[in-house]
């Protein structure tokens, strides 16, 4: 059970406090702040205890989401329940920031009032909290039809950066009455997190695909929704590939209301979705992957005669030159040292299928020798490619029953995040 | 709080809610509220508006109500008479139409915690548990737990506590798991709520129908449950099969927790669990959320306690990710290691050596003492690795290598002649004591191996003016002694400066005392000296010790899914270095190293007798260590069970020092509490040990009574088990006779 939840700004700022059970101080706030900013680091332990107290936490968005606690409670469940409070207020007003917080604050009280009772989770399903949610969201941004343009770039969680995400799926699940027309969209978006190491001599080493596949619905009722997915579409290792290119999964799970009774046979999944935005389906992918890696890296470090450090890094993209049609003109690139992290920084905005890239960079290194040059490496790239899957599966249709009369509109969205790429050098 | 213009700001919103201006719009007066309530947040003592926030309750508007509960809440200890002025308005709607407004009074009104409240809401409760909307009566059932907090020196009231025994059945899944909780927390002095036979299958039965959060709750409560016989026992495992592999991390662990502890009689069955679960806790290990994806490793850590090849074919989902923050990094190298065999050892390592240079100088030294420990098992391997390092000369990554270079080397001794070649120069580089230690270590204990050995200690003899840290200090009297008892030519004269020094100019007491002592000795002989600093060089034993046994999975059951696995991670880069660092000290820098690796010798040796020449029927059943029992707990169970039985068993007192003895014992799961001194007549000692759910208690004497070369074992056992005990005294003659054959 939870004592306190508190929502807290990177500067420590107090968003969000309720206490439930009347355990612990407000002072807790403090003691928390104080924790965690005297911990090395780039992030503290997630669990710490003060004088019998737990405090739990995450991170998203910038902000500190935190449970307290005094009795010895399932980590699992607080994490899951913070991961999920944060997923609601993500829901409920759009995005979740400082922002989006302190303007939605009165909202989000009244989420925790219905989410905790005592320190007891009552519920956090959408659709029994919009009954009780009277409170309407304040959006940040304006909807505006224009940022359907870029549908591609939205922002799923990659680590290292954050991309725009736009605005026509970062808006709150409710709003004012009065524009409802153009709100009955569904997104269906297939996410791949990416892991790859490649070794110094370009052999892999290691693949690792996490992929989702998430639905954000803003239909205010929806009966029913059939997603077909590839009918090659496999799972497990054991199964025999056939002649055609088959898309195959090691493992996957899906959530508790997906139907699956055409699922064996015909690969549809069936779901009821409520309100807001949830993961149907998850699967993993492990060494066995159907394509070639999208980035192959060949790099070459030397040491010059006046003992400067010499970098030359080709950089090549194999995915098939069409499923990138950005403008091929020569991309802006940059490049800068960043001496804090000891690593050169090179961007990117945009890279075409099939195109090739080269950079070389000259170092200066106090005390250079033979061996510093061991040290040099590993490449790490962080990328992000939209209509793409490197599972290959993709969604055949999607359907609504029973039609709706006035048809809205269904957004199917592919990317594929790096999580880690790693080159050894 | 005292803040910038605080009062100002309380006295303008009083002006403003007090307003009647403002107290007819709508939606400037739900403003001025919510700025209230902003203020509250930010930590502001809003407390003086106490009145006209009670006035604003009574309103229509919903989300104003809600508001103003919230206030009321925050401040309703500090305002106990004002708060009586609402009560009024809550009790009204209490009974509003509207269940929606019925559950939000009734659940606000037993929030506000103050004295003398309860006599308003007792009955306000009891009507809702009767409630017909399902809203109300989640609220009413909670209502009672904190009726019950508020006071909790009064009697429990029976009525309440049956009828909330009979919502359990309640149609609605969220007022049944409500129940639960309220039970446990109202029944907290009798050991909570009491889950029989029909509740827990009931429960069971209703798992499918409740969300995530109720089935992790519920599961919970189940723990209590003992099911009276397997085939109980193995219907419900049946049931619970499902939940094993379902999506939500949260009810996997809390299902797998109950497997293990149900199981616990069934060591295979709980194996096979973990077998199943293999699969979502390795997915938790990959979670997109940084927060659960550590929360998977430090369970995933314990499972590896028990079954270290569980996850050794996955272990490429253990490599770290560029982007992984440090703690999750740490998290994983440790799994690495654990799961290191032979087919996986080149990658691993090769991982782990990309680490060794990482920019992050504490993540690149644990991954040299990860790297260490993989070497102590694959030594060549991890040499290999190791030595490479060195060219790099980077001081924080020399200095981890020669620390790790200390421990190898004492662990494996086929490492020495390697380890010595690669070391020179290293003492240009090291810049950190820990660091010095290990190399100073390193030049006494095999300096007849490194050439210039005498001629670097002389170095840091030189700039002893300069050192700071006691530690080397220590570390280089003792090496130098050491190096003196191998190359005397070479070494005497800068030793008589090196103990000249430390006891004429040194004011660390410590070091003079220690330098005094080393003199001393060297005055007695140098046959005395080497007598007391020989000692061996090395000692494999100690790694078969170091590198775990495999637990049972008991050990850890009880803590699996609760806070401990993951909070005792407090120092996590201590975890690698400690481990390695410990270790030297036995073989380090004072007069009783040779006895106590002696000591870890014979007990080692003993062991491996042990388990060569244990019987058949020892083997069949399992002793553990098991709860703790206090000197008093003992002598108190001692007192009162009668004598099981007497042996005499063919061995003389142990001539040991108690330490081994007792070392020895615990090898075999059996716990010493008491001993004679060595060689007192008569000589008693006392001991117990858990197992098969039975406490074995007894008692060694020899002496006076009895004959010189016999002992005499009294055995008591609560309850009694024939099997058991005649299990234990063959385990205990069999500890015995092996020490005493042991040649000292």
């Amino acid at each position: 059970m939870i004592s306190q939840v508190f929502i807290l700004s990177s500067k420590g700022d107090h968003l969000i406090y309720k206490d439930f059970r009347g355990e612990a101080t407000t002072d807790a706030i403090n003691v928390f702040y104080q924790m965690v900013t005297a911990l090395p680091g780039d992030q503290p332990p997630v669990v710490m205890t003060r004088e019998g107290l737990h405090f739990i936490h995450i991170r998203q968005g910038g902000l500190y989401c935190v449970a307290t606690t005094t009795t010895n409670a399932s980590p699992f469940t607080i994490i899951e329940f913070l991961n999920r409070l944060a997923a609601l207020i993500k829901d409920y007003c759009g995005s979740l920031s400082e922002k989006s917080v302190r303007m939605n604050f009165a909202l989000i009280y009244e989420m925790l009032d219905e989410m905790l009772d005592y320190g007891y989770i009552q519920t956090t399903s959408t659709d029994i909290l919009k009954n009780f949610i009277q409170t309407e969201a304040v959006s940040s941004k304006p909807f505006s039809l224009f940022d359907l343009s870029n549908v591609g770039l939205f922002g799923a969680e990659t680590q290292q950066s954050r991309v725009t995400p736009s605005a026509s799926a970062s808006r709150p699940i409710m709003s004012s009455r009065g524009d409802q027309v153009r709100k009955n969209e569904i997104f269906v978006d297939v996410v791949e997190r990416l892991t790859v190491v490649i070794g110094a001599n370009g052999v892999l080493m290691k693949v690792d695909i996490q992929g989702e596949i998430k639905v954000k619905c803003y239909l205010p009722t929806c009966s029913e929704m059939r997603i077909g997915l590839n009918e090659e579409f496999s799972v497990g290792k054991s199964q025999q590939r056939g002649y055609g290119a088959a898309v195959r999964v090691d493992e996957c799970n899906f959530h508790q209301a997906v139907r699956l009774d055409e699922f064996d046979s015909y690969r549809i999944l069936k779901i009821c979705p409520s309100q807001g935005e949830q993961t149907v389906m998850q699967y993993q992918l492990c060494d066995d992957l159907p394509s070639a890696p999208p980035f192959q890296l060949f790099p070459t470090v030397e040491r010059d005669k006046s003992d400067r450090l010499l970098i030359y890094l080709k950089l090549r993209c194999d995915l098939p030159p069409k499923s990138m049609s950005q403008e091929l003109s020569s991309p802006d690139q940059r490049a800068e040292l960043q001496p804090s992290s000891k690593a050169v920084h090179w961007e990117i905005s945009r890279f075409p299928g099939g195109a090739q890239l080269s950079a070389l960079f000259k170092l200066e290194v106090p005390g250079l020798s033979a061996a510093s040059l061991l040290e040099v490496g590993p490449v790490s790239m962080s990328f992000e490619l939209p209509k793409h899957t490197c599972t290959g599966l993709q969604i055949r249709f999607l359907r609504l029953t029973p039609v709706q009369p006035n048809p809205s509109p269904r957004w199917v969205r592919y990317v594929t995040h790096s999580d880690s790429y790693t080159i050894r050098i | 709080m005292p803040y910038l213009g605080s009062e100002e700001t309380v006295k303008e919103l009083k002006r403003a809610l007090s307003n009647p201006n403002v107290q007819s719009d709508r939606l400037r007066y739900r403003n001025v509220i919510l700025r209230v309530i902003r203020f509250m947040t930010q930590g502001l003592d809003m407390s003086p508006l106490f009145m006209e926030m009670v006035k604003a309750g009574a309103s229509v508007d919903i989300v104003q109500k809600k508001l103003v509960y919230l206030y009321m809440c925050t401040y309703a200890k500090l305002k106990p008479d004002l708060t009586l002025l609402a009560i009024n308005t809550l009790r009204k709607d209490c009974a509003d139409p509207n269940p929606m407004v019925r559950g939000l009074a009734l659940r606000n009104m037993c929030n506000l915690r103050m004295p003398g409240i309860t006599e308003y809401i007792q009955q306000p409760v009891l009507t809702g548990l009767r409630d017909k909307a399902s809203y109300v009566r989640r609220v009413a059932v909670l209502g009672c737990a904190k009726m019950r907090n508020l006071q909790p020196d009064a009697e429990i009231d029976g009525t309440v506590v049956n009828e909330l025994y009979g919502l359990l059945r309640d149609p609605d899944p969220v007022v049944m798991v409500n129940c639960l909780r309220a039970l446990e927390e109202i029944l907290k002095a009798e050991g909570g709520v009491v889950i029989n036979k029909p509740i827990a299958h009931h429960l069971l039965n209703r798992l499918k129908d409740l969300d995530a959060w109720g089935q992790s709750e519920t599961l919970g409560f189940l723990l209590r449950y003992r099911p009276r016989d397997d085939t109980e026992l193995f219907d419900i495992l049946n049931l619970l099969d499902g939940h094993l592999q379902g999506g939500d991390s949260a009810v996997t662990a809390a299902t797998l927790r109950l497997f293990l502890q149900l199981a616990s009689g069934h060591p295979t069955v709980q194996a096979d669990a973990l077998v199943r679960a293999r699969g979502p806790l390795l997915a938790t290990c990959t979670a997109s959320s940084r927060e659960l994806r550590f929360t998977g490793l430090c369970h995933v850590q314990r499972v590896l306690r028990s079954l270290p090849a569980q996850f050794s074919p996955d272990y490429k989902k253990f490599f770290c990710s560029y982007s992984e923050p440090g703690y999750i990094k740490f998290r994983k190298m440790e799994i690495l290691v654990e799961l290191v065999n032979d087919d996986n050892v080149v990658l691993v390592l090769e991982e782990l050596q990309a680490y060794c240079t990482d920019v992050s100088p504490e993540l690149a030294q644990a991954a040299i003492f990860a790297v260490g420990r993989i070497g102590r098992t694959y030594s060549e391997r991890g040499l290999a690795i190791l030595t490479g390092l060195l060219g790099l000369r980077q001081e924080h990554i020399t200095s981890a290598v020669v620390q790790t270079f200390r421990d190898l080397v004492w662990l494996c001794p086929q490492s020495t002649a390697c380890v010595c070649q690669a070391i020179a120069g290293c003492e240009e580089i090291i810049q950190d004591s820990d660091g010095k230690q290990a190399l100073i270590w390193l030049l006494g204990m095999h300096g007849d191996q490194i050439s210039g050995a005498p001629y670097i200690l002389e170095d840091y003899i030189d700039s002893l003016k300069t050192e700071l840290s006691t530690l080397v200090k220590l570390e280089l009297l003792t090496a130098m002694t050491r190096l003196f008892l191998s190359r005397p030519a070479e070494t005497q004269d800068m030793l008589g400066r090196l103990l000249h020094f430390c006891i004429e100019e040194e004011t660390d007491m410590c070091v003079r005392d220690r330098a005094l002592f080393y003199h001393r000795l060297l005055r007695c002989g140098v046959e005395e000296t080497r007598q007391v600093l020989g000692g061996p060089k090395s000692d494999p034993s100690l790694g078969l010790i170091a590198g775990r046994p495999e637990e049972p999975i008991n050990n850890w059951a009880a803590h699996f899914n609760t806070l401990e696995p993951v909070s005792s991670s407090g120092s996590v880069v201590a975890g690698i270095g400690c481990d390695g660092a410990a270790l030297p000290t036995l073989g380090g820098s004072d007069g009783t190293t040779h006895s106590a690796a002696n000591c870890t010798l014979a007990v080692q040796e003993a062991s491996e007798d042990l388990c060569s020449g244990l019987p058949e029927e020892a083997t069949s059943f399992n002793l553990t260590l098991g709860p703790a029992l206090t000197p008093e707990a003992f002598e108190k169970l001692w007192l009162e069970l009668e004598t099981f039985q007497t042996v005499s068993l063919p061995c003389s007192e142990p001539s040991s020092q108690p330490e081994t003895l007792q070392a020895a014992l615990q090898l075999v799961q059996i716990q010493a509490l008491a001993f004679s001194r060595p060689g007192s007549v008569p000589w008693k000692a006392y001991l117990y040990a858990h197992g098969s759910e039975t406490i074995i208690l007894a008692e060694l004497l020899c002496g006076p009574g009895s004959d010189e070369d016999r002992l005499l074992v009294t055995v008591k056992q609560e309850p009694r088990d024939e099997k058991v005990q005649r299990g234990f005294l063959s385990v205990l003659e069999t500890v015995l006779q092996t020490l005493s054959s042991f040649l000292w």
